[in-house]
C-alpha cells in the first residue's frame, strides 16, 4: 500500500556565519491518511526544520541536502518554487506556533480566509468564497462569523486567533495539516480546547494531521503514532500506546520520566542533565550519549543503527544490540 | 481619540507659547536694531521717535511682549521693516507659493524613489540593489544640503546647460531646487522602509502567507509592502524638519522667492518682525504636521486604532 | 567492537559545559564591530582626518591666515596640495584648521549635551512620581520646537564665535538624549535582572552603577554617533547662510560658502573641504549604524 506522505533519509543543512548546521540528518517516516503522528523533541533537535521543508519554507540558508519527500508517490524535494506553490494551502496546510503573530496584522479576518480560496479554488465565484470563509468560521467554532468576518485579528482573544489559523489551513480541505506547536503559547484550558477542535475537524475533513510539540500531554491526547526526534535524528517511532508503555531509548525515558506527576511527594524533580549536541559539529557516535546515564563505548565511537523493537516499533539505541545484554544486566 | 487629541492641543498651544515667548525676548537682546543704519541717525530726535512709535518701540519691553502677543492671536505679526509699510502676514504670505511648490515635489519625489529603492533593497537583501540603496541612503544623509544644491547647480545648470540655474520664472526653474531638496527624505525614507521591510518579512504572518501558497509576489504586494508602510507615516515629521532647513540654504541658492530666503535676508538685514513671524509660521508648521502624523497614523493602522478608541 | 559495550568513563565536568565564552556586552560589541568592515574603515577614517585636522596646520610652511596676492586662486600642486583662495591663503593647511574647528564644535557640543541630557534623563526616570511627571511635560513641549531655528536666533543674539556655536547647539540638542536614557532606564528598571538584584538587598547606588549604567552606555554612545555628524553639519550650514564662524577663521562651513561663491571659475576652492565634510558625515554614519548593531542585545543571536 502506498503511503500518503513518506519521508526518506531526509537531511536538511543551515548555512551560519559560524558554519554549517547539520539541523536534520537522515530522518525517515511515514504517515497514512487520517492518522496523527506527533513529533517529539525538544528546542533544536531539528522538529520545525523537518517540517518546514515538507512545506518547502525553509529558510533562505536552509537547503535539502539529501533524502526524499513523498506526497502520494511524488516527491516535492524535487518540485520548483512554482509548483510548491500549488501545493501549499491546498494539498499540504500549516499552522504555527504562536497565534498572535502568524495572522497579518492589517488585514481582515475575513480577506485572510479568502485569500486561500482566491489562490487554490479559481472556480469559486467572490459570494461562493465568503460564504466558505463564513462557513470555515463557525466550523471553527467562533461565533457571530459575519461580525468576526470583517474583524481584525488584534480584536480577537489569542485561542480565537488560532481557531482563526486554523480555519485558515482547512479552507481548501487539505490532505496533510501541519501544526508547529499549536498549543504552546496559549492558556492550559485553551490548549485543550484546541485539541479538540483538531481531533473533532479531522474526523469532519478526514484529513492527517502531523503535529509538533514537546509536550508529552498533548502526544496522548492527539496522536496515533509518535516520533521522538534528538540531535537532528529519530531516536525512537512506535505507536502512541506503545511508546508510553514499552519505552526502549533512554532518551523517551527521560522525557518520560520528566513529568511531574500529581503523585508525586517532595523531593526533587527528574531533569535530562546537560545540553544536546552542537549540530555543527555532531557527535559521530550517538547524540545522546553525552547526557545518558547508561553511555557504553561503543555509544561514544559508533552512530547506532535504526532497530525494530516491535511491530512498528523503532528505535535507534546500542543498548538494544545483543552485544549489549551484559552491560544491560 | 478626542480626548487624546485635546491634550495633544494643549502641548502644541504650550510649545508655541514657548517659542514665541524665547522669540520674542532673544530679539530683544539682539546687538544692533534694523534702525542703526546712518539715514536714521541723521534724521531728528522727532522724526526717530515717530518710528519709533510705528513700530511699537517705544513701549516697556513687558508692554510690548503683552501687546505682540495680542496681536498674534489676531493673526497679526506686525510691520516688516525691509519691506516698508507691509504687513510680515502680507510678506509671508506673498512668499508660500515658490516654497510649497518645491517642498511638494521634494516630498513625491522622495517617496518615490525612497519608497521604491527600499522595497527592492529589502527584497533583493544583500543585492546589488541593496548596496546601492545603501549608499543612496548613506549618502544622501550625509551630503550636506547646500553642498549637494551647489554641486547639481554647479554641474546640470552651469557646465551642462540642461536646466536653469536659478531665478524663478517657469516650473522648470524648480526642478532643480527640488531634486536638491529631496536627497535628504528620499535617503531616509529608503532607509526606513528598508529596515521596516527587513523586520516584516522576519514576521510569522509572512511565513502564514508563503503557507497559503502565495506566490513571493503576492506576498510581497499584499503582505509585506503595506504592513511596511503604514509606519513610514511616522518619519514624516523629521522629513519636514530637514525639509525646511533644506529650503532655507536651497531657495538661497536658487534664489527662489520663498520663505526660506526671505528668512536668510531678514537675519541679514536684522528685521526682526519678519524673522519673528517666520518663527512661528515655521513652529507652527511643523507642530501641525507632527499633530497630524499622529492622528493620520492612528487613523491608518488599524492596530493602533482601536487603542486610542479605548483611550477616548 | 564487542569490546566497547562496557561502561564507558563519565567527566561529570563536561555534562554542563558551556560552548561560549563569557564576555561582557562591550566586549562582545567591539568583537561584532570589528567583523563589520565598513564601520571599521570609517573608525581608521576618521582617526586620519583627526590627526591630519591635529598636525597638518603644524607642520605647513603657512598659516591659515596669510595672504598672498601673488598666487590668488592657484589649483592644486605640490606648493599647495589643495590649490589656494581669494587671498592666496593655501587651502591645504585652511581646510585642515576648519576640519579642526568643526570636529572640535561638534565633540565639546556633543559632550555637552550628552551630559545635560544624560543627566536629565536619568534623574527623571530615577526620581520617578511627580518630579518625573514634571520633566516631561517640559520635554514635551520642547521636543515640538524645530532646533534649527532656535539655534539660528541664539546665533543672531550672541556675539559670533566658536563657543557661541557651542552653546547654541547644546542648548537644543540635549532633548533627544534626555528622551532616550530616561526611556532605557525606565525599560531597564522594570526588567527582572533589576528586580532580582533588588530582592537579593543590591544597594541603589549599586543597582544604578552595576546595572543600569552599563546597560544605557550603548544607547548613549550610539545616540552620541549621531549627535556629533548633526553638530558638524549645522556649524557648516549657519556658516554657510552666513551667520555662523566669520573670516578669516576657517571651518568647514565657511570654506564651502567661500567655495560657492566662487564656484562658477574655481571649483577647486569647493571641492576639498566639501570632500572632507561628507567623508566625516559618511564615517560617523556608517560607524554610527555599526556600534548600533554591534552593542544592541536584540541584534546578538
Amino acid at each position: 500500500m502506498s503511503r500518503l506522505l513518506e519521508v526518506n533519509q531526509l537531511q536538511v543543512h543551515i548555512k551560519t556565519q559560524h558554519g554549517i548546521v547539520q539541523a536534520v540528518r537522515g530522518i525517515s517516516f511515514y504517515l497514512d491518511e487520517q492518522e496523527t503522528l506527533a513529533i517529539v523533541g525538544e528546542s533544536g533537535s531539528g522538529k520545525s526544520i523537518s517540517v518546514k521543508s515538507i512545506m518547502g519554507l525553509l529558510p533562505k540558508n536552509g537547503k535539502i541536502v539529501g533524502g526524499s519527500i513523498l506526497l502520494e508517490g511524488k516527491d516535492l524535494s524535487k518540485y520548483s518554487e512554482r509548483q510548491m506553490q500549488t501545493i501549499r494551502g491546498s494539498d499540504i496546510s500549516m499552522i504555527f506556533q504562536d497565534p498572535m503573530t502568524s495572522l497579518n496584522p492589517t488585514m481582515t479576518i475575513g480577506k485572510q480566509i479568502v485569500e486561500v480560496l482566491k489562490e487554490h479554488r479559481k472556480d469559486m465565484t467572490k459570494t461562493q468564497m465568503k460564504d466558505r470563509a463564513l462557513e470555515l468560521i463557525s466550523l471553527v467554532g467562533i461565533s457571530n462569523p459575519e461580525t468576526r468576518f470583517d474583524q481584525y485579528p488584534h480584536q480577537l482573544s489569542g485561542g480565537m486567533r488560532q481557531r482563526v489559523v486554523i480555519a485558515v489551513a482547512l479552507a481548501c480541505d487539505p490532505k496533510i495539516l501541519i501544526a508547529d506547536e499549536p498549543t504552546t503559547a496559549l492558556d492550559v484550558t485553551i490548549q485543550a480546547q484546541i485539541l479538540d477542535l483538531m481531533k473533532d475537524l479531522q474526523k469532519k475533513i478526514k484529513t492527517s494531521i502531523i503535529i509538533i510539540t514537546h509536550n508529552l500531554g498533548v502526544v496522548a491526547n492527539i496522536a496515533d503514532r509518535v516520533a521522538v526526534m534528538y540531535g537532528g535524528q529519530l531516536v525512537e517511532s512506535a505507536d502512541v500506546r506503545e511508546l508510553f508503555y514499552q519505552t526502549e531509548h533512554p532518551y523517551t525515558k527521560g522525557l518520560l520520566a520528566s513529568i511531574p506527576k500529581a503523585s508525586h511527594k517532595g523531593g526533587e524533580l527528574t531533569a535530562i542533565h546537560g545540553t544536546p549536541p552542537d549540530l555543527m559539529d555532531p557527535p559521530k557516535g550517538c547524540p545522546f550519549a553525552a547526557r545518558c546515564t547508561k553511555t557504553m563505548e561503543v555509544c561514544r565511537q559508533y552512530p547506532p543503527e535504526d532497530m525494530l523493537c516491535g511491530e512498528s516499533h523503532h528505535a535507534r539505541c546500542w543498548l538494544l544490540d545483543e552485544r549489549a545484554k551484559a552491560f544491560r544486566e | 481619540m478626542i480626548k487624546y487629541i485635546c491634550k495633544r492641543l494643549v502641548y502644541l498651544a504650550l510649545t508655541l507659547w514657548v517659542i514665541v515667548t524665547a522669540t520674542f525676548f532673544l530679539m530683544k537682546k539682539l546687538p544692533g536694531s534694523p534702525f542703526d543704519s546712518e539715514r536714521f541717525n541723521m534724521m531728528s530726535a522727532q522724526q526717530q521717535q515717530a518710528i519709533l512709535e510705528q513700530y511699537g518701540l517705544n513701549e516697556s519691553v513687558p508692554r510690548q511682549y503683552v501687546k505682540y502677543m495680542g496681536n498674534i492671536l489676531h493673526g497679526d505679526f506686525g510691520t516688516s521693516f525691509t519691506y516698508t509699510g507691509q504687513k510680515v502676514s502680507t510678506v509671508i504670505g506673498g512668499r508660500i507659493g515658490p516654497s510649497a511648490l518645491i517642498g511638494l515635489q521634494a516630498v513625491l519625489i522622495g517617496l518615490a524613489v525612497g519608497l521604491t529603492l527600499g522595497i527592492i533593497a529589502a527584497w533583493r537583501h544583500n543585492s546589488g540593489i541593496d548596496y546601492f540603496t545603501m549608499i543612496v541612503a548613506v549618502l544622501g544623509v550625509s551630503v550636506p544640503n547646500f553642498v549637494a544644491a551647489a554641486l547639481l547647480q554647479y554641474y546640470v545648470a552651469l557646465k551642462w546647460g540642461i536646466l536653469p540655474v536659478g531665478f524663478w520664472t517657469d516650473w522648470k526653474c524648480s526642478v532643480l531646487p527640488s531634486i536638491a531638496l529631496s536627497f535628504s527624505a528620499t535617503a531616509m525614507i529608503a532607509r526606513f522602509i528598508r529596515t521596516e521591510m527587513l523586520e516584516v518579512l522576519e514576521q510569522d504572518y509572512i511565513v502564514t502567507a508563503k503557507a497559503k501558497g502565495l506566490s513571493p509576489m503576492k506576498v510581497l504586494m499584499r503582505h509585506a509592502v503595506r504592513n511596511s508602510i503604514i509606519p513610514v507615516v511616522t518619519i514624516l515629521g523629521p522629513i519636514v524638519v530637514n525639509l525646511l532647513t533644506g529650503s532655507l540654504a536651497v531657495e538661497n541658492i536658487y534664489t527662489i522667492p520663498g520663505i526660506g530666503s526671505l528668512f536668510v535676508d531678514s537675519i541679514k538685514a536684522n528685521d526682526y518682525s519678519t524673522i519673528m513671524g517666520i518663527t512661528i509660521f515655521y513652529s507652527a508648521f511643523y507642530i501641525f504636521v507632527v499633530l497630524i502624523v499622529d492622528i493620520a497614523y492612528s487613523l491608518i493602522d488599524p492596530r493602533i486604532r482601536l487603542a486610542a478608541g479605548k483611550e477616548g | 567492537m564487542d569490546e566497547l559495550f562496557v561502561k564507558a568513563y563519565v567527566d561529570e565536568s563536561e555534562k554542563e559545559h558551556i560552548a561560549r565564552p563569557n564576555l561582557t556586552a562591550l566586549q562582545d560589541g567591539w568583537l561584532r564591530l570589528k567583523k563589520n568592515k565598513a564601520a571599521v574603515v570609517c573608525l581608521f577614517t576618521l582617526i586620519a582626518i583627526g590627526l591630519l585636522a591635529i598636525l597638518a596646520p603644524e607642520f605647513s610652511r603657512y598659516s591659515y591666515k596669510e595672504t598672498n596676492y601673488d598666487i590668488i586662486y592657484q589649483i592644486p600642486s605640490m606648493e599647495h596640495f589643495f590649490g589656494t583662495d581669494q587671498f592666496g591663503r593655501d587651502l591645504w593647511v585652511r581646510t585642515w584648521m576648519g576640519t579642526r574647528i568643526s570636529l572640535l564644535i561638534a565633540f565639546v557640543a556633543a559632550l555637552l549635551d550628552l551630559t545635560l541630557g544624560v543627566t536629565y534623563g536619568a534623574v527623571s526616570a530615577l526620581a520617578g512620581g511627580k518630579v518625573d511627571a514634571v520633566m516631561q511635560r517640559i520635554i514635551e513641549v520642547l521636543v515640538g520646537i524645530p532646533h534649527l531655528i532656535i539655534v539660528i536666533l541664539l546665533m543672531m543674539v550672541m556675539p559670533a564665535g566658536i563657543w557661541t556655536i557651542v552653546v547654541a547647539l547644546s542648548i537644543t540638542g540635549w532633548v533627544n538624549m534626555a528622551r532616550l536614557v530616561r526611556g532605557s532606564i525606565l525599560k531597564l528598571k522594570n526588567q527582572e535582572f533589576v528586580l532580582a538584584a533588588r530582592v537579593l538587598g543590591t544597594s541603589t547606588a549599586g543597582i544604578i552603577w552595576k546595572h543600569l549604567i552599563p546597560n544605557t552606555v550603548g544607547v548613549i554612545v550610539i545616540n552620541a554617533m549621531f549627535t556629533i555628524p548633526s553638530a558638524i553639519f549645522t556649524e557648516a550650514f549657519l556658516s554657510f547662510i552666513g551667520i555662523g564662524m566669520q573670516e578669516p577663521k576657517a571651518s568647514l562651513g565657511v570654506l564651502i560658502n567661500n567655495g560657492y561663491q566662487v564656484l562658477r571659475n574655481f571649483p577647486h576652492v569647493l571641492i576639498f573641504p566639501a570632500i572632507v565634510i561628507v567623508l566625516i558625515m559618511v564615517c560617523f554614519s556608517i560607524l554610527g549604524d555599526g556600534l548600533r548593531d554591534a552593542l544592541d542585545p536584540r541584534m546578538r543571536k
